[in-house]
Protein backbone atom coordinates (compact mmCIF):
# COMPACT_ATOMS: atom_id res chain seq x y z
CA UNK A 1 0.00 0.00 0.00
CA UNK A 2 0.79 3.68 -0.60
CA UNK A 3 -0.47 6.87 -0.99
CA UNK A 4 1.95 7.87 -3.92
CA UNK A 5 -0.06 9.99 -6.37
CA UNK A 6 -3.62 8.94 -5.02
CA UNK A 7 -4.72 12.47 -3.27
CA UNK A 8 -3.81 15.96 -5.49
CA UNK A 9 -3.79 19.20 -3.79
CA UNK A 10 -6.47 21.10 -5.37
CA UNK A 11 -7.09 24.28 -3.31
CA UNK A 12 -4.65 26.51 -1.29
CA UNK A 13 -5.31 29.63 0.35
CA UNK A 14 -2.95 31.66 2.50
CA UNK A 15 -4.52 34.53 4.44
CA UNK A 16 -2.99 37.82 3.16
CA UNK A 17 -2.72 39.41 7.11
CA UNK A 18 0.03 39.41 9.54
CA UNK A 19 -2.15 41.36 12.14
CA UNK A 20 -5.50 40.58 12.91
CA UNK A 21 -6.83 42.29 16.11
CA UNK A 22 -10.18 42.73 14.33
CA UNK A 23 -10.93 39.10 13.31
CA UNK A 24 -11.92 36.26 15.88
CA UNK A 25 -9.65 33.01 15.52
CA UNK A 26 -12.34 30.70 14.16
CA UNK A 27 -13.36 34.11 11.21
CA UNK A 28 -9.50 33.52 10.27
CA UNK A 29 -9.94 29.68 9.95
CA UNK A 30 -13.75 30.64 7.96
CA UNK A 31 -11.80 32.85 6.13
CA UNK A 32 -8.98 30.64 5.08
CA UNK A 33 -11.68 27.65 4.05
CA UNK A 34 -13.22 29.70 1.94
CA UNK A 35 -10.22 30.85 0.04
CA UNK A 36 -8.93 27.45 -0.40
CA UNK A 37 -12.41 25.92 -1.25
CA UNK A 38 -12.69 28.53 -4.08
CA UNK A 39 -8.99 28.17 -5.22
CA UNK A 40 -10.00 24.97 -5.52
CA UNK A 41 -13.44 25.62 -7.76
CA UNK A 42 -15.71 23.64 -5.41
CA UNK A 43 -18.17 24.33 -2.93
CA UNK A 44 -17.94 23.77 0.89
CA UNK A 45 -21.15 21.54 0.39
CA UNK A 46 -18.71 19.20 -1.10
CA UNK A 47 -15.79 18.57 1.15
CA UNK A 48 -16.34 15.46 3.33
CA UNK A 49 -13.13 15.52 5.66
CA UNK A 50 -11.91 18.12 7.87
CA UNK A 51 -8.25 18.47 9.66
CA UNK A 52 -7.34 20.92 11.83
CA UNK A 53 -5.08 20.99 14.96
CA UNK A 54 -4.95 22.52 18.40
CA UNK A 55 -5.20 26.20 16.72
CA UNK A 56 -9.08 25.21 16.05
CA UNK A 57 -11.35 26.98 18.93
CA UNK A 58 -12.29 23.87 20.51
CA UNK A 59 -11.17 21.51 18.20
CA UNK A 60 -12.82 19.26 15.22
CA UNK A 61 -16.54 19.22 15.80
CA UNK A 62 -17.36 22.85 16.69
CA UNK A 63 -14.78 23.89 13.68
CA UNK A 64 -17.40 21.52 11.08
CA UNK A 65 -20.51 23.30 13.20
CA UNK A 66 -18.77 26.87 12.96
CA UNK A 67 -17.83 26.54 9.27
CA UNK A 68 -21.22 25.17 8.30
CA UNK A 69 -19.83 21.97 6.72
CA UNK A 70 -22.13 19.87 4.93
CA UNK A 71 -22.25 17.32 7.96
CA UNK A 72 -24.82 14.98 5.52
CA UNK A 73 -21.88 14.23 3.82
CA UNK A 74 -18.89 15.04 5.96
CA UNK A 75 -17.62 11.33 7.48
CA UNK A 76 -13.77 11.59 7.99
CA UNK A 77 -11.99 14.11 10.54
CA UNK A 78 -8.58 14.44 11.74
CA UNK A 79 -7.54 16.63 14.72
CA UNK A 80 -4.22 15.52 14.87
CA UNK A 81 -2.06 18.03 16.66
CA UNK A 82 1.94 18.01 16.34
CA UNK A 83 2.46 21.82 16.94
CA UNK A 84 4.06 23.66 13.46
CA UNK A 85 4.44 20.71 11.62
CA UNK A 86 0.59 19.20 12.17
CA UNK A 87 -0.70 20.60 8.66
CA UNK A 88 2.11 18.71 7.24
CA UNK A 89 0.60 15.36 8.64
CA UNK A 90 -3.02 16.40 7.70
CA UNK A 91 -1.83 16.28 3.72
CA UNK A 92 -0.24 12.99 3.99
CA UNK A 93 -3.55 11.61 6.72
CA UNK A 94 -5.88 13.09 4.31
CA UNK A 95 -4.04 11.17 1.38
CA UNK A 96 -4.60 7.74 3.52
CA UNK A 97 -8.15 8.26 3.90
CA UNK A 98 -8.92 9.54 0.11
CA UNK A 99 -7.01 6.34 -0.67
CA UNK A 100 -9.19 4.18 1.56
CA UNK A 101 -12.47 6.00 -0.16
CA UNK A 102 -12.70 7.38 3.31
CA UNK A 103 -13.30 10.78 2.16
CA UNK A 104 -12.74 12.67 -1.29
CA UNK A 105 -12.54 16.33 -0.52
CA UNK A 106 -10.55 17.05 2.55
CA UNK A 107 -10.21 20.59 3.98
CA UNK A 108 -7.18 21.29 6.49
CA UNK A 109 -7.69 24.72 8.40
CA UNK A 110 -4.43 26.82 10.29
CA UNK A 111 -5.17 29.97 12.01
CA UNK A 112 -4.56 32.44 14.98
CA UNK A 113 -3.40 35.26 16.38
CA UNK A 114 -0.45 34.88 18.46
CA UNK A 115 0.84 39.00 17.37
CA UNK A 116 -2.49 39.72 18.84
CA UNK A 117 -2.52 38.25 21.91
CA UNK A 118 -1.38 35.05 24.17
CA UNK A 119 -2.10 31.82 22.93
CA UNK A 120 -3.50 29.15 25.13
CA UNK A 121 -1.41 27.12 27.01
CA UNK A 122 -0.83 23.10 26.01
CA UNK A 123 -1.76 20.38 28.10
CA UNK A 124 1.15 19.33 30.41
CA UNK A 125 2.79 16.08 29.66
CA UNK A 126 4.17 13.93 32.15
CA UNK A 127 7.58 15.54 32.00
CA UNK A 128 6.19 18.69 33.44
CA UNK A 129 7.08 18.42 36.96
CA UNK A 130 10.68 18.05 35.66
CA UNK A 131 10.78 20.48 33.25
CA UNK A 132 8.71 23.45 32.63
CA UNK A 133 10.23 25.14 35.83
CA UNK A 134 14.04 25.84 33.77
CA UNK A 135 11.75 27.53 31.15
CA UNK A 136 12.37 26.40 27.83
CA UNK A 137 11.18 28.03 25.27
CA UNK A 138 11.26 28.08 21.14
CA UNK A 139 14.18 30.15 21.56
CA UNK A 140 16.40 28.55 23.99
CA UNK A 141 15.21 24.63 23.21
CA UNK A 142 16.66 25.72 19.37
CA UNK A 143 19.55 27.68 20.79
CA UNK A 144 20.89 24.36 22.96
CA UNK A 145 20.82 22.47 19.71
CA UNK A 146 22.75 25.10 17.56
CA UNK A 147 25.15 25.89 20.62
CA UNK A 148 25.76 21.52 20.14
CA UNK A 149 25.81 21.81 17.00
CA UNK A 150 28.58 24.24 16.11
CA UNK A 151 30.26 22.05 19.56
CA UNK A 152 30.19 18.62 17.42
CA UNK A 153 30.84 20.32 13.92
CA UNK A 154 32.00 23.52 13.75
CA UNK A 155 28.98 25.31 12.78
CA UNK A 156 29.04 29.11 12.67
CA UNK A 157 27.04 31.90 13.61
CA UNK A 158 27.66 33.38 9.75
CA UNK A 159 26.70 29.90 8.47
CA UNK A 160 23.48 30.34 10.47
CA UNK A 161 23.27 33.49 9.41
CA UNK A 162 23.28 32.87 5.67
CA UNK A 163 20.14 31.05 6.09
CA UNK A 164 18.29 34.17 6.84
CA UNK A 165 19.85 35.98 4.56
CA UNK A 166 18.55 33.69 1.74
CA UNK A 167 14.85 34.07 3.19
CA UNK A 168 15.20 38.28 2.83
CA UNK A 169 16.49 38.31 -0.67
CA UNK A 170 13.34 36.04 -1.48
CA UNK A 171 10.64 38.67 1.03
CA UNK A 172 11.76 41.26 -1.03
CA UNK A 173 9.45 40.10 -3.47
CA UNK A 174 6.55 39.28 -1.37
CA UNK A 175 3.84 42.19 -0.79
CA UNK A 176 2.34 40.51 2.49
CA UNK A 177 6.07 39.68 3.80
CA UNK A 178 6.69 41.14 7.32
CA UNK A 179 10.33 42.08 6.76
CA UNK A 180 10.71 42.93 3.02
CA UNK A 181 14.40 44.09 4.16
CA UNK A 182 17.52 42.54 2.21
CA UNK A 183 19.75 41.72 5.18
CA UNK A 184 23.27 40.98 5.13
CA UNK A 185 25.29 38.61 7.18
CA UNK A 186 26.39 41.40 9.77
CA UNK A 187 23.39 42.27 9.90
CA UNK A 188 22.11 39.33 11.34
CA UNK A 189 25.56 38.77 13.63
CA UNK A 190 24.87 42.54 14.92
CA UNK A 191 21.15 41.57 15.70
CA UNK A 192 21.05 40.97 19.78
CA UNK A 193 21.59 37.81 21.12
CA UNK A 194 18.06 36.51 22.03
CA UNK A 195 19.00 32.95 23.08
CA UNK A 196 22.99 31.70 22.67
CA UNK A 197 23.95 31.28 19.95
CA UNK A 198 20.98 33.07 18.72
CA UNK A 199 20.61 36.54 17.54
CA UNK A 200 17.42 38.06 16.87
CA UNK A 201 17.35 37.75 13.07
CA UNK A 202 17.76 34.20 13.32
CA UNK A 203 14.52 34.34 14.83
CA UNK A 204 11.22 33.99 12.82
CA UNK A 205 8.58 36.69 13.04
CA UNK A 206 5.25 36.65 15.47
CA UNK A 207 2.06 36.73 12.60
CA UNK A 208 -1.19 36.11 13.16
CA UNK A 209 -2.71 34.79 10.05
CA UNK A 210 -3.33 31.28 8.46
CA UNK A 211 -3.89 28.85 5.74
CA UNK A 212 -5.98 26.64 3.79
CA UNK A 213 -5.72 23.20 1.64
CA UNK A 214 -7.88 21.21 -0.53
CA UNK A 215 -6.73 17.90 -0.66
CA UNK A 216 -8.72 15.40 -3.24
CA UNK A 217 -8.56 12.53 -5.18
CA UNK A 218 -6.93 12.17 -8.80
CA UNK A 219 -10.03 12.23 -10.90
CA UNK A 220 -11.60 14.97 -9.15
CA UNK A 221 -8.53 17.01 -9.27
CA UNK A 222 -8.64 16.25 -13.07
CA UNK A 223 -11.81 17.70 -12.89
CA UNK A 224 -11.19 21.30 -11.77
CA UNK A 225 -9.19 24.40 -13.36
CA UNK A 226 -6.33 24.51 -11.58
CA UNK A 227 -2.48 22.76 -12.40
CA UNK A 228 -2.15 19.39 -11.18
CA UNK A 229 0.04 18.70 -7.59
CA UNK A 230 -0.22 15.48 -6.28
CA UNK A 231 1.55 14.57 -3.56
CA UNK A 232 4.17 11.34 -4.17
CA UNK A 233 5.54 10.60 -0.66
CA UNK A 234 4.95 11.18 2.77
CA UNK A 235 6.83 10.48 6.10
CA UNK A 236 6.42 11.24 9.83
CA UNK A 237 8.04 10.69 13.00
CA UNK A 238 8.45 11.91 16.85
CA UNK A 239 12.01 12.56 18.69
CA UNK A 240 12.30 13.10 22.13
CA UNK A 241 15.29 12.74 25.04
CA UNK A 242 13.50 9.06 26.06
CA UNK A 243 14.40 8.57 29.15
CA UNK A 244 17.81 10.91 28.71
CA UNK A 245 19.79 8.00 26.83
CA UNK A 246 22.25 8.80 24.30
CA UNK A 247 21.14 12.34 24.36
CA UNK A 248 21.81 14.00 20.43
CA UNK A 249 20.15 17.23 19.75
CA UNK A 250 22.19 17.61 17.03
CA UNK A 251 19.59 15.82 14.48
CA UNK A 252 15.46 15.71 14.53
CA UNK A 253 12.86 13.35 13.89
CA UNK A 254 13.83 14.22 9.95
CA UNK A 255 16.19 11.61 9.62
CA UNK A 256 13.25 9.18 9.80
CA UNK A 257 10.41 11.04 8.08
CA UNK A 258 12.74 12.44 4.94
CA UNK A 259 14.15 8.59 4.15
CA UNK A 260 10.28 7.58 4.79
CA UNK A 261 9.04 10.19 2.02
CA UNK A 262 11.99 9.76 -0.16
CA UNK A 263 11.72 6.49 -0.44
CA UNK A 264 7.55 6.29 -1.09
CA UNK A 265 8.06 8.70 -3.84
CA UNK A 266 10.65 6.95 -4.90
CA UNK A 267 13.07 10.14 -5.78
CA UNK A 268 16.51 11.05 -3.79
CA UNK A 269 17.33 14.85 -2.50
CA UNK A 270 18.86 15.67 -5.52
CA UNK A 271 15.85 15.46 -7.63
CA UNK A 272 14.35 18.40 -5.41
CA UNK A 273 14.40 21.57 -7.38
CA UNK A 274 12.43 23.62 -5.01
CA UNK A 275 11.79 22.95 -0.64
CA UNK A 276 10.34 24.44 1.56
CA UNK A 277 11.49 23.92 5.14
CA UNK A 278 10.37 24.98 8.38
CA UNK A 279 12.47 27.74 9.65
CA UNK A 280 11.49 28.37 12.93
CA UNK A 281 14.86 29.38 13.32
CA UNK A 282 17.65 29.08 10.99
CA UNK A 283 19.27 26.36 13.13
CA UNK A 284 16.11 24.56 12.01
CA UNK A 285 16.57 24.82 8.64
CA UNK A 286 20.53 24.08 8.65
CA UNK A 287 19.62 20.80 10.76
CA UNK A 288 16.89 19.65 8.78
CA UNK A 289 18.56 20.29 5.74
CA UNK A 290 21.28 17.85 6.77
CA UNK A 291 18.57 15.31 8.20
CA UNK A 292 16.64 15.58 4.95
CA UNK A 293 19.75 14.12 3.16
CA UNK A 294 20.53 17.26 1.12
CA UNK A 295 23.91 17.16 2.43
CA UNK A 296 25.53 14.91 5.43
CA UNK A 297 25.29 15.42 8.72
CA UNK A 298 27.86 18.38 10.11
CA UNK A 299 28.02 20.17 6.30
CA UNK A 300 24.93 21.86 6.84
CA UNK A 301 27.10 24.89 7.44
CA UNK A 302 28.58 24.50 4.25
CA UNK A 303 25.79 23.95 2.39
CA UNK A 304 23.83 26.80 3.35
CA UNK A 305 26.62 29.50 3.09
CA UNK A 306 27.17 31.81 -0.05
CA UNK A 307 23.86 31.86 -0.81
CA UNK A 308 23.03 28.56 -1.52
CA UNK A 309 19.44 28.65 -0.80
CA UNK A 310 18.82 32.02 -3.05
CA UNK A 311 16.11 31.31 -5.78
CA UNK A 312 18.32 32.00 -9.04
CA UNK A 313 21.45 32.09 -7.44
CA UNK A 314 21.84 28.80 -5.16
CA UNK A 315 21.35 25.03 -6.12
CA UNK A 316 18.76 24.40 -3.78
CA UNK A 317 16.29 27.54 -3.92
CA UNK A 318 13.97 27.10 -0.17
CA UNK A 319 11.15 29.13 1.17
CA UNK A 320 11.03 31.59 -1.90
CA UNK A 321 7.70 33.45 -0.28
CA UNK A 322 10.24 34.76 2.34
CA UNK A 323 9.17 32.07 5.06
CA UNK A 324 9.25 32.10 8.67
CA UNK A 325 11.87 34.00 8.96
CA UNK A 326 10.62 37.36 6.78
CA UNK A 327 6.71 36.34 6.06
CA UNK A 328 4.76 35.22 8.40
CA UNK A 329 4.68 32.24 11.23
CA UNK A 330 1.15 32.19 11.48
CA UNK A 331 -0.08 30.65 15.03
CA UNK A 332 3.55 29.99 15.79
CA UNK A 333 3.48 27.03 13.31
CA UNK A 334 4.81 26.85 9.71
CA UNK A 335 3.91 23.56 8.39
CA UNK A 336 1.16 25.46 6.24
CA UNK A 337 2.69 27.55 4.63
CA UNK A 338 5.61 25.30 3.68
CA UNK A 339 3.16 23.30 1.69
CA UNK A 340 1.72 26.45 0.69
CA UNK A 341 4.52 28.16 -1.10
CA UNK A 342 5.82 24.76 -2.32
CA UNK A 343 2.27 24.63 -4.47
CA UNK A 344 2.76 28.25 -5.45
CA UNK A 345 6.01 26.99 -7.09
CA UNK A 346 4.98 23.79 -8.74
CA UNK A 347 1.71 25.63 -10.07
CA UNK A 348 4.22 28.25 -11.73
CA UNK A 349 2.54 30.82 -9.27
CA UNK A 350 5.55 32.07 -7.27
CA UNK A 351 6.51 35.40 -7.63
CA UNK A 352 8.52 35.21 -11.36
CA UNK A 353 11.83 36.81 -9.35
CA UNK A 354 12.10 33.52 -6.91
CA UNK A 355 10.29 31.38 -9.02
CA UNK A 356 12.14 27.95 -10.01
CA UNK A 357 11.93 27.37 -13.70
CA UNK A 358 10.82 23.81 -14.70
CA UNK A 359 9.82 23.36 -11.10
CA UNK A 360 8.07 19.63 -10.79
CA UNK A 361 9.30 18.07 -7.55
CA UNK A 362 9.22 20.19 -4.29
CA UNK A 363 9.68 19.13 -1.03
CA UNK A 364 7.77 20.49 2.25
CA UNK A 365 8.71 19.52 5.84
CA UNK A 366 8.39 20.99 8.86
CA UNK A 367 8.79 19.95 12.97
CA UNK A 368 6.18 21.07 15.60
CA UNK A 369 7.06 21.12 19.07
CA UNK A 370 10.35 22.04 20.51
CA UNK A 371 13.58 20.95 18.75
CA UNK A 372 15.68 20.85 21.63
CA UNK A 373 12.82 19.01 24.04
CA UNK A 374 10.88 16.73 22.09
CA UNK A 375 9.20 17.09 18.78
CA UNK A 376 7.19 15.83 15.98
CA UNK A 377 8.38 16.15 11.98
CA UNK A 378 6.73 15.87 8.33
CA UNK A 379 7.97 15.48 5.25
CA UNK A 380 5.80 15.62 1.87
CA UNK A 381 6.41 15.13 -1.64
CA UNK A 382 5.31 17.15 -3.89
CA UNK A 383 5.09 16.30 -7.93
CA UNK A 384 3.81 18.88 -10.93
CA UNK A 385 1.88 16.63 -13.12
CA UNK B 1 19.65 36.68 39.29
CA UNK B 2 17.82 33.26 39.51
CA UNK B 3 18.54 33.51 43.91
CA UNK B 4 15.46 35.92 43.55
CA UNK B 5 13.39 33.37 41.60
CA UNK B 6 10.54 32.23 42.20
CA UNK B 7 10.16 28.65 41.16
CA UNK B 8 7.02 26.19 41.04
CA UNK B 9 6.28 23.99 43.18
CA UNK B 10 5.66 20.46 41.63
CA UNK B 11 2.78 18.90 41.26
CA UNK B 12 3.68 15.58 41.85
CA UNK B 13 1.83 11.99 41.47
CA UNK B 14 1.90 9.06 42.46
CA UNK B 15 4.66 7.56 39.88
CA UNK B 16 7.05 10.54 40.99
CA UNK B 17 6.41 11.26 44.77
CA UNK B 18 9.34 9.29 46.14
CA UNK B 19 11.68 11.73 44.14
CA UNK B 20 10.21 14.80 45.59
CA UNK B 21 10.49 12.81 49.04
CA UNK B 22 13.91 12.27 48.38
CA UNK B 23 14.69 15.82 47.44
CA UNK B 24 13.63 17.10 50.27
CA UNK B 25 16.44 15.13 52.56
CA UNK B 26 18.56 16.58 49.58
CA UNK B 27 18.84 13.43 47.74
CA UNK B 28 18.23 13.55 43.85
CA UNK B 29 17.03 10.32 42.70
CA UNK B 30 17.00 8.36 39.34
CA UNK B 31 15.33 5.46 38.61
CA UNK B 32 17.39 2.30 36.96
CA UNK B 33 15.73 -0.80 35.73
CA UNK B 34 17.53 -4.24 37.08
CA UNK B 35 15.67 -6.09 34.17
CA UNK B 36 18.11 -4.29 31.48
CA UNK B 37 20.31 -2.06 33.74
CA UNK B 38 19.57 1.14 31.94
CA UNK B 39 19.00 4.20 34.14
CA UNK B 40 16.64 6.53 33.19
CA UNK B 41 15.30 10.28 33.99
CA UNK B 42 12.86 11.83 34.67
CA UNK B 43 11.33 8.94 36.48
CA UNK B 44 9.23 5.89 35.50
CA UNK B 45 7.46 2.61 36.57
CA UNK B 46 7.84 1.16 33.53
CA UNK B 47 11.49 0.94 31.99
CA UNK B 48 11.49 3.49 28.56
CA UNK B 49 14.12 0.56 27.36
CA UNK B 50 13.01 -2.80 27.43
CA UNK B 51 9.06 -1.98 29.45
CA UNK B 52 10.04 -4.22 32.16
CA UNK B 53 8.34 -3.13 35.65
CA UNK B 54 11.30 -3.79 37.59
CA UNK B 55 12.16 -0.33 38.00
CA UNK B 56 14.08 0.96 41.26
CA UNK B 57 14.98 4.42 42.90
CA UNK B 58 18.42 5.07 42.95
CA UNK B 59 20.31 7.62 44.51
CA UNK B 60 22.33 9.37 41.74
CA UNK B 61 26.15 11.29 42.40
CA UNK B 62 24.44 14.92 41.62
CA UNK B 63 27.46 15.02 39.42
CA UNK B 64 27.82 15.41 35.65
CA UNK B 65 28.69 17.15 32.37
CA UNK B 66 27.23 19.67 30.30
CA UNK B 67 25.57 18.41 27.42
CA UNK B 68 24.66 21.73 25.69
CA UNK B 69 23.24 25.11 27.00
CA UNK B 70 21.54 28.32 26.16
CA UNK B 71 20.98 31.66 27.85
CA UNK B 72 18.15 32.84 27.59
CA UNK B 73 18.58 36.80 27.79
CA UNK B 74 15.16 38.19 26.75
CA UNK B 75 12.93 37.07 29.26
CA UNK B 76 10.54 38.91 32.29
CA UNK B 77 12.16 37.46 34.99
CA UNK B 78 15.83 38.08 33.81
CA UNK B 79 18.31 35.96 31.96
CA UNK B 80 18.70 32.36 32.59
CA UNK B 81 20.93 29.36 30.88
CA UNK B 82 18.86 26.13 30.46
CA UNK B 83 21.03 23.44 29.42
CA UNK B 84 20.89 19.37 29.86
CA UNK B 85 23.64 17.95 31.91
CA UNK B 86 24.84 14.02 31.28
CA UNK B 87 24.92 12.75 34.76
CA UNK B 88 28.11 10.02 35.78
CA UNK B 89 25.06 7.75 35.85
CA UNK B 90 24.47 7.70 32.03
CA UNK B 91 21.14 10.14 31.55
CA UNK B 92 21.28 13.50 30.68
CA UNK B 93 18.53 15.85 32.27
CA UNK B 94 17.40 19.08 31.23
CA UNK B 95 18.17 21.92 34.54
CA UNK B 96 18.95 25.31 34.36
CA UNK B 97 22.60 26.61 35.64
CA UNK B 98 22.73 28.46 38.92
CA UNK B 99 24.85 30.73 41.01
CA UNK B 100 27.30 31.25 38.42
CA UNK B 101 28.48 33.32 35.56
CA UNK B 102 26.17 32.43 33.33
CA UNK B 103 28.21 33.76 30.83
CA UNK B 104 31.15 31.46 31.32
CA UNK B 105 29.60 28.03 30.59
CA UNK B 106 30.94 25.34 28.90
CA UNK B 107 29.92 22.26 27.03
CA UNK B 108 31.93 19.79 28.68
CA UNK B 109 32.34 21.61 32.31
CA UNK B 110 31.65 19.89 35.09
CA UNK B 111 28.69 20.39 37.64
CA UNK B 112 27.02 19.66 40.60
CA UNK B 113 23.16 19.51 41.61
CA UNK B 114 22.18 22.05 44.24
CA UNK B 115 18.44 22.15 45.58
CA UNK B 116 16.05 25.26 44.98
CA UNK B 117 12.86 25.80 47.29
CA UNK B 118 9.58 26.20 45.97
CA UNK B 119 6.17 26.48 47.85
CA UNK B 120 6.39 22.44 48.01
CA UNK B 121 9.25 20.19 47.40
CA UNK B 122 12.56 21.70 46.19
CA UNK B 123 13.85 21.82 42.33
CA UNK B 124 16.93 20.38 41.15
CA UNK B 125 19.41 22.84 39.60
CA UNK B 126 23.30 22.20 38.82
CA UNK B 127 26.05 25.12 39.50
CA UNK B 128 30.08 23.88 37.91
CA UNK B 129 31.38 21.36 40.21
Amino acid sequence: MTIKGKAYIAGIYEHPTRHAPDKSTAQLHAEVAKGAIEDAGISKDDVDGYFCAGDAPGGAWPMVDYLGLNTKKLRHVDSTETGGCSYIIHLGHAAEAIAAGKCSIALVTLAGKPRTGVMPPRAAGAEVDFESAYGATTHNAYGMCAMRHMHDYGTTSEQLAWIKVAASHHAQYNPHAMLKDVVTVEDVLNSPMISDPLHRMDCCVVSDGGGALIVTTPEIAKSLKKPLVRLIGHGEAMKGPRGGKDLDLTYSAGVWSGPRAFEEAGITPKDIKYASIYDSFTITVLMQLEDLGFCKKGEGGKFVADGNLISGVGKLPFNTDGGGLCSNHPVNRGGMTKILEAVRQLRGEAHPKVQVRNCDLAIAHGTGGLLGVRHAASTAILERV
Amino acid sequence: MSEAKKYPAPVTNPETAAFWDAAKQGKFMIKRCTACGEAHYFPRSICPFCYSDKTVWEQASGEGTIYTWSLMRKSPTGPYAIGYVTLKEGPSVQTNFVDCDLEKLKIGQKVKVVFKPTDGAPLPFFTPA
